[in-house]
């Protein structure tokens, strides 16, 4: 009872304003769920990058193979390693145990993280990986702090060091800041080509979280536009009925 | 043709009063002729309430109230049922749709007078659907198991806890277990599809019961009936089918236009309808930073906020729900002179005092509990219940204005 007096006192401090923000200054992911090219690069990544850890067990291959426009055998031969049935979900061979034990925590199944966290913090994240000789994998986050992944697209990206500013407080004292990110050594792709990269994966999580928004938007054009054309008889109608009555 | 279905009604007629319930609840139903935009939200909850239930009906068949697998069972639906994620949508988007309409419509009890003599016990069904339909709601947005359902649940239960001497137990009691778990789920599913959704329904029904004894208030706040005509009819009254069946079908059509925008275009409504942190699954090991519950309970909780002492917070915002009930009793204005429009400047400045206090608590409830936030929340938590205390007399001492003999058009 304590701890939920105390979780309910925790609630109401000034705290960051959501789980999935903190204070921290989000880049905008500017995603595109209508570019097929950016979530097929995208789902790419995903397999390859994100799924041999993080398994994203509600997400069927066949449904994304018919939503983004693969055929199943595409998909079959280059986009599934962990099972041979494209009507599986994309499930991993870790154990939650293994997990535990490399990371310290387990690792959250992807689904729906596109819903959680939004795009501009999952893109803030993938982009805000730096070395810190302190954690165990050697990198720590920006938008993240002490996160227990390791980042693993370092190979792409290339490693970013932090830079820190130094800062009077309100007291006279000097701390130091952490004011930006910068490259130490360059990775495969140029820092546009991984923006890009990073945009597509996001893009990619976004759309694995709600697979129907691809088509939803449209469905929901026609209904409107029948209740438009509703709406306006059932007018006429009330219009008709009424003229009799002062 | 026409002779089999006269036929047949007649038969029917002489064992079930089929004709008689048409009649007298439709198209003998005299309402005035008067009724403006405000009017709408009373057959508008009549259609969400369909809408739940129907939506529910449907949802049940594939949901599974298991703490293992309920959170994977909404993603099903959202993915594998054939039109599921609609189905959840209309529900989801429903929930808070109901609360919309819901507190329009009582907005307009509260503006034209609709509570006061004859009009009492209208009013308590109401309040009792309202009570009901916040216990279905907060049950229901367990259902899903995720973060913000489990901890919204545990936060809420355990202001129970807070009663002096039977706090603990009522809490595990209400629990049926330590922390909320598989058997709180279990339960809460039980009470969200069965228990509350019949309560609802019959209460809805006697609410109904009640208007078509008494009929029902305008605008002008005048009673039609004590101007009938030679036939004995009022006539400033028009049958409700087919006048307000045809007018309430438009309200219908404009109203399934918002409601088709949110479900198609934003479903989560920006984290108001579906908050974000509700699609991590619930974790007893980790509470999230900031829990907060949906919208349409937020002024009650800024209330609850509001209060330094965590029974006197829980009960200010019993408080702030039960002084709704005494309302008709609380209100000594003029007998004649229910409507708003002929009431006098204190009573408009009154409306608008607490109309302004409910929806800044509503937000308030939302915010971090900053300092300066939880002051403006104790402001208008004594704004809203002076609203009421002083409601004996200040009503009584408001001047009204002359009542005309019949609704003005």
């Amino acid at each position: 009872m304590k701890k939920l007096i105390a979780a309910f006192l925790l609630a109401t401090l000034p705290v960051m304003a959501s789980a999935s923000g903190g204070n921290v200054h989000l880049e905008k992911a500017n995603i595109d769920l209508s570019n097929q090219a950016s979530l097929q690069n995208g789902a790419k990544l995903f397999v390859n990058y994100c799924l041999s850890c993080h398994s994203a067990s509600y997400m069927r291959y066949s449904r994304m193979a018919a939503d983004l426009g693969m055929t199943e055998a595409q998909v079959e031969q280059n986009l599934m390693f962990t099972t041979d049935k494209v009507g599986e979900t994309m499930k991993v061979a870790m154990a939650g145990s293994d997990a535990k034990n490399w990371f310290g925590t387990k690792v959250p199944d992807l689904s729906v993280i596109g819903r959680s966290r939004g795009a501009d913090w999952l893109y803030s994240y993938l982009l805000g990986f730096y070395l810190d000789d302190s954690r165990p994998f050697g990198v720590n986050n920006i938008v993240f702090p002490d996160v227990g992944m390791p980042h693993v697209l370092g190979d792409l990206q290339g490693w970013q060091k932090p830079v820190y500013v130094t800062k009077t407080g309100p007291e006279g004292k000097t701390h130091e800041v952490l004011d930006h990110l910068e490259l130490a050594q360059a990775g495969s792709l140029s820092e546009p080509e991984y923006k890009r990269a990073v945009r597509d994966l996001v893009a990619y999580l976004v759309y694995m979280g709600e697979p129907i928004q691809l088509h939803r938007y449209g469905i929901g054009v026609w209904a409107i536009l029948f209740l438009l054309v509703f709406t306006v008889l059932a007018y006429l109608m009330k219009k008709e009925f009424w003229k009799d009555i002062h | 043709m026409s002779n089999v279905m006269t036929n047949l009604v007649t038969w029917i007629d002489q064992r079930f009063p089929m004709t008689k319930v048409w009649n007298e609840h439709l198209a003998e139903y005299y309402a005035p002729k008067n009724f403006n935009f405000w009017y709408f939200f009373g057959s508008l909850a009549l259609l969400v309430l369909v809408n739940q239930i129907l939506t529910g009906i449907w949802l049940t068949m594939h949901y599974k109230p298991d703490g293992e697998l309920a959170f994977a069972s909404v993603e099903y639906i959202m993915r594998d049922v054939d039109w599921g994620w609609l189905l959840r949508y209309m529900h989801s988007t429903g929930a808070s749709a109901f609360f919309v309409v819901v507190y329009l419509h009582m907005f307009r009890g509260l503006m034209y007078g609709s509570y006061r003599k004859p009009r009492e016990l209208i009013w308590l069904f109401g309040m009792v659907i309202y009570v009901a339909l916040m216990a279905e709601a907060f049950m229901g947005y367990l259902l899903p198991w995720g973060q913000m359902s489990y901890w919204g649940a545990q936060v809420i239960i355990s202001l129970f806890g807070a009663i002096p001497v039977v706090g603990e137990d009522l809490t595990l009691w209400i629990r049926g277990d330590y922390v909320v778990s598989d058997a709180t789920l279990n339960r809460f599913f039980a009470l969200h599809v069965i228990a509350l959704p019949l309560a609802i329904v019959a209460l809805v029904f006697v609410h109904i019961v009640a208007l078509h004894k008494v009929g029902s208030n305008n605008p002008d706040g005048v009673e039609i009936k004590k101007n009938k005509g030679a036939d004995g009819k009022p006539v400033d009254g028009i049958p409700f089918h087919p006048y307000y069946t045809v007018k309430d079908i438009v309200g219908v059509g404009v109203f399934l236009i918002v409601f088709c925008a949110v479900i198609f275009f934003a479903p989560e409504l920006g984290g108001y309808f579906l908050e974000h942190d509700n699609f991590v699954p619930a974790d007893p090991l980790k509470t999230p930073e900031h829990i907060k519950p949906v919208w349409y309970f937020t002024p009650f909780y800024a209330v609850l906020r509001a209060v330094p002492d965590k029974f006197g917070g829980v009960v200010a915002m019993g408080a702030a729900i039960a002084v709704l009930f005494v309302l008709p009793w609380l209100d000594r204005g003029e007998e004649a002179a229910k409507s708003t429009r002929y009431r006098g400047m204190i009573w408009r400045i009154a409306l608008t005092v607490f109309v302004i206090s409910f929806v800044a608590l509503g937000y308030l409830g939302m915010q971090p509990a900053t300092p300066v936030l939880t002051n403006l929340a104790r402001l208008f938590t004594v704004l809203y219940f002076l609203f009421f205390l002083a409601m004996p007399f200040y009503t009584r001492m408001d001047k009204t204005k002359p009542v005309p003999e019949r609704v003005t058009s």
